[in-house]
């Protein structure tokens, strides 16, 4: 058996569930932190000003539609995707593609097994709940990353898809896994090759 | 990090949705700011030694605070040297985006409240209270006054 060569052994691991704002820390993660902050600021307020749950969950999901209606068109000039040609494949694209462009993570797709149109978002990794341990304290109806259900509606809204969208289970909650629930509401007709403007 | 998307998405998001409805949106806003300031200044001060004094903190806030959300560091610190601050930033990353000149300048304050909750939260975390406020003349050039209180 010959003896390991002799290297230094790097004693200084980042941890990266504690960011510290260093040099070392990746550019991703640090720009991902101040949304992640601010966001978390925002659900507290809504909370100061909000008495119930359905309210703050209703605003948070408008914001998210006005901001997806928005970030769509930043999302489609970086990205650069083909259209979609099909309900699974733009999921796919949000999944693979828009996920992992804003929040750096990808959730595994799942389509339902009963009704068509219907898929899942398996969020594994949510960095939104990267500083939230539990729900506040009798909140327990909030959805507190309500805001990207109202993103992916109003992302789809703006690519002529309608659609629902909303937590269909929540770690938070108690759920064992995250999960956002996508039902296109019309069927993807066969058009011709259409732009509007 | 403020010139992520997302963030810039959101930041004019609330601008606009937390001003809408609400009569107290601005001080919302300087709410929401206000956390995150406590919560960045906490992470960014970790392994930091301690501040000398009150114009250490101040020169953080303009060199590394600053450069860390609004990737530059404040242009002019003017100071008193008796508890008053004005941070000085011409090209402020967050209103770069709406115009150059005088358009949208009755908007400004929607776009700084955020800011100026920041810099409040900051300070309230290195333990200091203050009072933040903040105004343009020229987009995106804008002023921060910070008055520090007296216990």
């Amino acid at each position: 058996m010959s003896r390991p060569t002799n290297r230094r052994q790097d004693n200084h691991k980042i941890d990266w569930h504690l960011p510290s704002i260093s040099s070392s820390a990746s550019a991703h993660h640090m720009s991902r932190e101040l949304f992640v902050l601010t966001y978390g600021a925002l659900v507290a307020q809504l909370c100061k000003d909000y008495e119930k749950d359905e309210d703050v969950n209703k605003y948070l999901d408008r914001m998210g539609y006005d901001i997806g209606i928005r970030l769509v068109e930043d999302f489609l000039a970086r990205s650069a995707v083909r259209k979609c040609r099909s309900y699974s494949e733009t999921v796919d694209v949000i999944a693979q593609v828009a996920f992992k462009m804003y929040l750096g993570v990808t959730p595994s797709v799942s389509c339902s097994n009963t009704t068509e149109n219907e898929f899942f978002l398996m969020l594994d990794k949510n960095p939104l709940v990267d500083f939230v341990e539990e729900l506040p304290a009798g909140r327990c109806s909030l959805c507190y990353c309500n805001l990207l259900c109202g993103v992916i509606r109003g992302a789809l809204e703006m690519v002529h898809l309608a659609a629902e969208v909303t937590f269909v289970q929540d770690r938070l909650k108690g759920d064992d896994v995250t999960e956002i629930g996508i039902i296109f509401l019309k069927k993807l007709e066969d058009k011709k090759h259409k732009r509007k403007k | 990090m403020a010139d992520s998307p997302l963030f810039q998405a959101l930041h004019m998001e609330m601008a606009h949705a937390l001003c809408a409805e609400q009569e107290k949106g601005l001080a919302a806003l300087e709410g929401v700011g206000f956390r995150v300031g406590q919560g960045l200044s906490e992470r960014l001060t970790k392994e930091m030694p301690s501040f000398k004094d009150e114009l250490d903190v101040l020169k953080f806030l303009c060199k590394d605070l600053w450069l860390t959300v609004f990737k530059k560091q404040v242009d002019n610190l003017r100071t008193n040297h008796q508890g008053t601050y004005m941070l000085q930033d011409n090209q402020f990353l967050l209103l770069s985006q709406l115009s150059n000149g005088k358009q949208y300048l009755e908007e400004a304050p929607k776009f700084l409240a955020f800011t100026c909750g920041l810099v409040k939260g900051a300070l309230c975390n290195l333990g200091f209270d203050s009072t933040v406020t903040a105004e343009v003349a020229v987009m995106p050039c804008s002023k921060f006054q910070v008055v520090i209180q007296k216990s």
